[in-house]
């Protein structure tokens, strides 16, 4: 992004939006959300958005097919079994890193 | 021991949690075109995961500011149910200024610590508690961004899946103990696939997929499975 004024303009929108998400509630809420279908849906939303914007990205991660599914595979494995989210990132990033590096041997 | 510097040790584990996650954010930005002041700024003043990594795309794209403006808005909802929670916890020195002060600073984990004391919290242990996890999540940004520009294209392509790794390690876990969980997630999927992939609706920007997708999916997960009242208490909180 060469253009610094347009990334500006961007930069606030994105910063203005997430911080009035979080202080409107905030400072006007006295009292607890009344509908049940209000905070179901708040509490799938979470869920939602990150198998939204996990899939289908992660295959096209590492720019590289073979690398991005060797480290989907990894993560699903260990997130599975419930490791840390630090475990699960660095772990996927290992086994896309072993393949490319295996590709480049091989080329 | 003042109620700021306990809320500074709480906040420890946080800033150092922060700092690998957004050192893989600071390479991500490299790797899509910004620079790292643009990097280090977005973390400063955003200080959060999903949000800023589907915000850079957005940037990138030069797609428009609504779409910016509705993303965040989706991607973030759940601050606005924390805020709500945290209010009920919050005692009589977080007020007025306060407020607006220590909304800033609400993240998943920073909410998580907080609901986790006894008893209410003040505007000091909010202050310290918020402070060390935004210089983590800003410095780590800062030295993922230098880290970028100088790392192999292999490890830097390699440390791209990272995020997706983080996202998988959030959503399986509670996929595998519900199955209104798991069906939500895969409605979420589907239609974020859709997106990608059928002709015409593909042409839909990225953004907005996410958008429309949570939404539809979140929706529907309220509608079709009711959430029994402890678990949807047990995730507020």
């Amino acid at each position: 992004m060469k253009d610094t004024g347009v990334f500006f303009i961007y930069l606030a929108v994105m910063a203005g939006v997430t911080y009035l998400i979080r202080a409107v509630p905030f400072v006007l809420c006295k009292g607890k959300i009344k509908s049940k279908y209000i905070r179901d849906f708040l509490y799938y939303v979470p869920m939602a958005v990150l198998g939204a914007m996990t899939f289908p990205d992660i295959f096209y991660a590492t720019g590289n097919y073979a690398s991005s599914v060797a480290g989907f595979i990894v993560a699903c494995v260990l997130a599975f079994f419930e490791k840390s989210l630090l475990t699960v990132a660095i772990s996927a990033s290992g086994a896309a890193l072993a393949v490319n590096l295996g590709m480049m041997l091989l080329k | 021991m003042s109620s700021f510097r306990k809320g500074l040790g709480d906040g420890i584990p946080i800033a150092l949690g922060y700092l690998s996650v957004s050192f893989t954010f600071g390479i991500q930005c490299i790797a899509v075109g910004l620079n790292w002041w643009q990097a280090f700024l977005i973390s400063l003043t955003n200080v959060t995961s999903a949000g800023q990594f589907a915000g850079i795309g957005i940037i990138v794209s030069q797609s428009g500011l609504f779409e910016m403006a509705c993303t965040q808005l989706v991607i973030n909802m759940r601050y606005a149910l924390m805020g709500l929670s945290l209010s009920q916890k919050a005692d009589k020195s977080v007020r007025g200024v306060h407020r607006w002060g220590v909304s800033f600073g609400i993240t998943d984990e920073v909410f998580a610590v907080a609901m986790g004391n006894r008893g209410e919290v003040s505007n000091r242990y909010m202050y310290g508690l918020i402070l060390l996890p935004v210089i983590g999540w800003s410095g780590g940004t800062f030295l993922g961004a230098v880290a970028g520009s100088v790392l192999p294209d292999a490890v830097r392509s390699a440390l791209c899946i990272a995020i997706y790794g983080m996202f998988l390690a959030i959503i399986i876990p509670p996929a595998k103990k519900s199955s209104a969980v798991l069906k939500v997630i895969l409605i979420a999927v589907a239609l974020s696939c859709c997106f990608k992939y059928v002709p015409v609706i593909n042409r839909i920007s990225g953004g907005f997929a996410i958008i429309i997708s949570t939404v539809v999916a979140a929706a529907l997960g309220a509608l079709l499975f009711p959430v029994p009242e402890t678990e949807s208490k047990e995730a507020a909180e």
